[in-house]
């Protein structure tokens, strides 16, 4: 699934980053960092409720192409700053963690769990 | 006999949260640039990086040490105490001592050393109260 069909379907606001036609091949729902490292895959779209940097930290370590905050939440700066200057596209929903894995994953992107 | 073809040692300092990850992300580039495998610098990073943490969130602070060889990355870790006091127990997934900041970071929630052990080939692990932990990953090149 293109980066840019991600934001579509969760009507997000993209925060930073525009690599709009990236390919994710996996979403992951998550607010603990260390389920997210426990089973990474290439290629993930990593969604959190979580906003402080080791968010984005933990998706360079892995290679996730996005982030999503939900439930419209807006990260501090250092998270933002640290997004940009690691060239990971992010975005924030209004959608709740729930309802944002269920949209994605009815739409076709797997569980990184399913790839 | 393995050729070292690198070897660099980066201080973690005790609950240095503002550059956690840092050694971790320098590891990561130093692997790209050495030209290794996509896979095993996203296992390297994950050890690495759990590595980190947990000398920030338990250690009085210590250091870590990547080395590579032409068979193998290796990464270790050592610092200056507590030690643990029970390892079998700190192996076990969801078991943490960690305190309600760190979990609010998404952290602590005991899958550190698990994470760490199921993601290299080799993992050894040297504590005791008081005489500090010593860690010692290998994943194959």
């Amino acid at each position: 699934m293109k980066i840019r069909q991600i934001q579509e379907i969760l009507d997000a606001t993209c925060l930073c980053g525009d690599n709009f036609d990236g390919d994710c091949f996996a979403g992951c729902g998550c607010d603990l960092m260390s389920d997210v490292l426990a089973f990474p895959k290439e290629h993930m779209c990593l969604l959190t409720g979580l906003t402080n940097p080791q968010v984005i930290r933990t998706s360079e370590m892995l290679d996730v192409m996005c982030v999503v905050f939900v439930r419209g939440k807006r990260p501090p700066e250092e998270t933002l700053e640290l997004a940009q200057e690691l060239g990971i596209t992010v975005f924030s929903t209004k959608y709740t963690l729930y309802e944002a894995c269920g949209k994605l994953y009815a739409h076709g992107l797997p569980s990184k769990n399913e790839v | 006999m393995s050729e070292l073809l690198y070897k660099e040692i980066y201080p973690v300092d005790k609950d240095d949260f503002v550059r956690a990850g840092e050694a971790s992300a320098k590891i990561k580039r130093t692997l790209k640039q050495l030209g290794v495998d996509a896979d095993k610098i996203r296992r390297t990073s994950v050890v690495s990086y759990e590595c980190e943490i947990n000398l920030i969130i338990h250690s009085l602070g210590g250091q870590m040490c990547l080395e590579v060889t032409d068979e193998e990355i290796i990464v270790s870790s050592s610092d200056k105490g507590p030690g643990i006091k029970d390892i079998s127990l700190a192996m076990k997934e969801g078991w943490s001592t960690a305190s309600d900041s760190v979990r609010e970071m998404g952290f602590g929630a005991g899958m550190g050393l698990p994470n760490m052990k199921r993601h290299c080939d080799e993992f050894i692990l040297n504590s005791a109260p008081g005489a500090g932990t010593e860690i010692v990953m290998k994943i194959k090149i």
